[in-house]
């Protein structure tokens, strides 16, 4: 069983649009899985029934028993992420700053702090209109742990795969390269990084790409857009050759990618064309996969 | 006044209007612009000014000394984030997993893990004219943003007045880095497309911008493509859509050589200027 991560550093490039197409061509041989959990749109594209739901708790979170409490401060003087503010003479937690890492309930001679799990998100197991299953998620507004939230649905995804003696996961990552990101490659067999050519987006390859490089995985390329500037384009592709990064496709830029999503279609259902090009890529993805272990 | 451009979905335009704007209200008064998205920083892209100052920018974690340890273990049990084990007779740290939270090391009884300085990204400030501009990149590698976030927000707040015109170019989603980026702005532009991801993510970012008691209006990118779902939603919730900017080709393209859209693209200088008006008047409301 393999792991097929999709990532794009910058956000806006088609990766949604793209891990979706890889979704419908994959089919039953396909477990999905929409690692962006802070901005989750996949669902918007597969017709997912929600079929089973499951809270999801993390972390902890301090409250202060005004009862109880004496006072003295001390909580405020040790928190490092001054999230206990004075309101009204009384020392209270600030749920957003929070970081539930539980000095305040330590150190608190009265006990008046006491620590809880919050609800950081629901995750979902889903029938979808490919036949197959996807595992997503929804994090509650301003949660903490996404990258706890990422692991679950990679988690659930891959055991689910295991189960049903699938070909693949198909994960749908986040932008940037900060803690979902990590979540999201951990375990990878092969990395498909789509950008597009502008500065912007060639600034953002080449970061998220040197965090790939941190975790050996080998990876391919889809350029978005490829026609939007020549020169950018070039710049990427000598790129790709440096770090030995298989060129999957150049796609141009076209409307039909907003087309297709407005009328809650992959672009592969959508255009011709487009569709073509996609699934020669994703036929090279699959034998790239071939050649690489199956993750631990 | 602070002026935080968020969003849920990337790719929507969070950075091209942060420089435009930015760079418009900078032509008549002074003006702070700073790179959030830490993990992605894309602003400095698009400005060019002269570089003034630059800092390391470090987070603090536990560093075992083991000369006076007895081994208690207490720094394992205090620890909520596993970032400190003790295995046989070794503590050891993982920097990455560490929130530096000072627990293990203020309430070690032998101080033998004192907090040590670790670099996590750096800082750079520029200027041109009336711009200034700020921005943070995160050591790759390096899991969290949001104590970089905090600092260079410091940064802005020890070197600038108050009434001086802030712009924060935030990062995209809905999670801790966005609360952190937004959370002392006296105003949010939320900056959205008119396609189903678009709207789906513009639900959860002012579901978001909400719960933090924000003021905050939306602006629309690519106006003419996709649908009318955005629309119809900012005004059957009354949200104010402050401006809107066309789809255009030759806008795509500006954008991709890593120039500014203003200058030369009448339809975006007359939204910038827009959102510039809209802004004067609520600092007008504000006095």
């Amino acid at each position: 069983m393999k792991e097929i991560v999709v990532i794009s550093g910058k956000g806006g490039t088609g990766k949604t649009s793209i891990t979706a197409s890889f979704a419908y061509l994959g089919g039953k041989e396909l477990i999905v899985a929409d690692c962006d959990v802070d901005a989750a749109d996949m669902h918007l594209l597969m017709a997912p029934d929600f079929g089973k739901s499951e809270d999801f708790y993390s972390g902890e979170l301090a409250s202060i028993d005004q009862d109880v409490c004496i006072k003295c401060g001390k909580c405020q003087d040790v928190c490092r992420f001054d999230a206990i503010p004075i309101i009204e003479t009384q020392y209270v937690v600030d749920l957003l700053g929070c970081e539930g890492c539980g000095y305040c309930a330590r150190i608190c001679p009265v006990d008046a702090i006491t620590n809880s799990q919050p609800n950081v998100g629901k995750c979902y197991t889903s029938g979808i209109r490919t036949g197959s299953t996807m595992v997503h998620a929804r994090l509650s507004i301003g949660a903490d742990n996404s990258g706890k939230l990422v692991a679950k649905v990679k988690n659930e995804a891959k055991n689910l795969a295991e189960k049903e003696n699938k070909t693949a996961v198909l994960v749908d990552g986040s932008p940037g390269v900060g803690c979902p990101v990590v979540s999201s490659l951990s375990g990878a067999s092969f990395v498909v990084l789509v950008t597009e050519p502008t500065v912007s987006g060639l600034h953002d390859l080449r970061r998220v790409y040197e965090l790939v490089k941190k975790f050996g995985i080998k990876a391919g390329c889809i350029i978005n857009k490829a026609d939007l500037n020549k020169e950018v384009s070039d710049d990427i592709k000598i790129f790709l050759k440096e770090e030995d990064i298989v060129l999957l496709s150049e796609i141009s830029y076209n409307v039909k990618f907003t087309e297709a999503m407005t009328n809650g279609k992959t672009i592969v259902e959508y255009d011709k064309e487009i569709g073509n090009i996609i699934s020669e890529s994703w036929k090279k993805i699959i034998r790239a996969t071939r050649s690489v272990g199956d993750p631990k | 006044m602070k002026i935080a451009i968020a969003s849920g979905k990337g790719g929507t335009g969070k950075t091209t209007l942060s420089t435009n704007l930015a760079s418009f209200i900078a032509e008549s008064r002074e003006c702070v612009l700073s790179d959030l998205d830490v993990e992605e920083p894309n602003s400095g892209l698009f400005i060019k000014a002269e570089l003034i100052h630059k800092e390391d920018k470090f987070k603090m974690i536990p560093e075992w000394e083991k000369s006076n340890c007895e081994l208690c273990g207490n720094c394992q049990a205090v620890c909520n984030f596993n970032a400190v084990l003790k295995m046989g007779k070794m503590i050891m740290v993982f920097p990455e997993l560490c929130h530096g939270c000072y627990a293990c090391s203020e309430l070690c009884p032998t101080n033998s893990l004192p907090m040590k300085q670790k670099k996590m990204g750096e800082l750079k400030s520029y200027k041109s004219g009336n711009l200034n501009f700020i921005e943070s990149k995160l050591i790759i590698g390096e899991e969290q943003a949001v104590p970089l976030i905090k600092q260079t927000i410091d940064y802005v707040d020890d070197n600038f007045s108050e009434d001086v015109i802030k712009i924060f170019d935030s990062p995209p989603g809905t999670s801790c880095p966005v609360i952190e980026a937004t959370k002392d702005a006296d105003f949010v532009i939320l900056v959205t497309e008119p396609t189903p991801f678009g709207l789906h993510d513009l639900k959860l970012a002012v579901e978001t911008v909400k719960q933090m008691n924000k003021s905050f209006g939306v602006v629309v990118n690519r106006h003419g493509i996709g649908n009318d779902g955005v629309e119809l939603f900012c005004k059957e919730d009354n949200l104010d859509i402050i401006a809107r900017i066309p789809n255009d080709r030759l806008i795509a393209e500006t954008y991709s050589r890593g120039e500014l859209l203003y200058p030369t693209i009448p339809s975006v200088r007359e939204a910038v200027e827009a959102i510039s008006n809209y802004i004067d008047n609520i600092r007008g409301q504000a006095k």
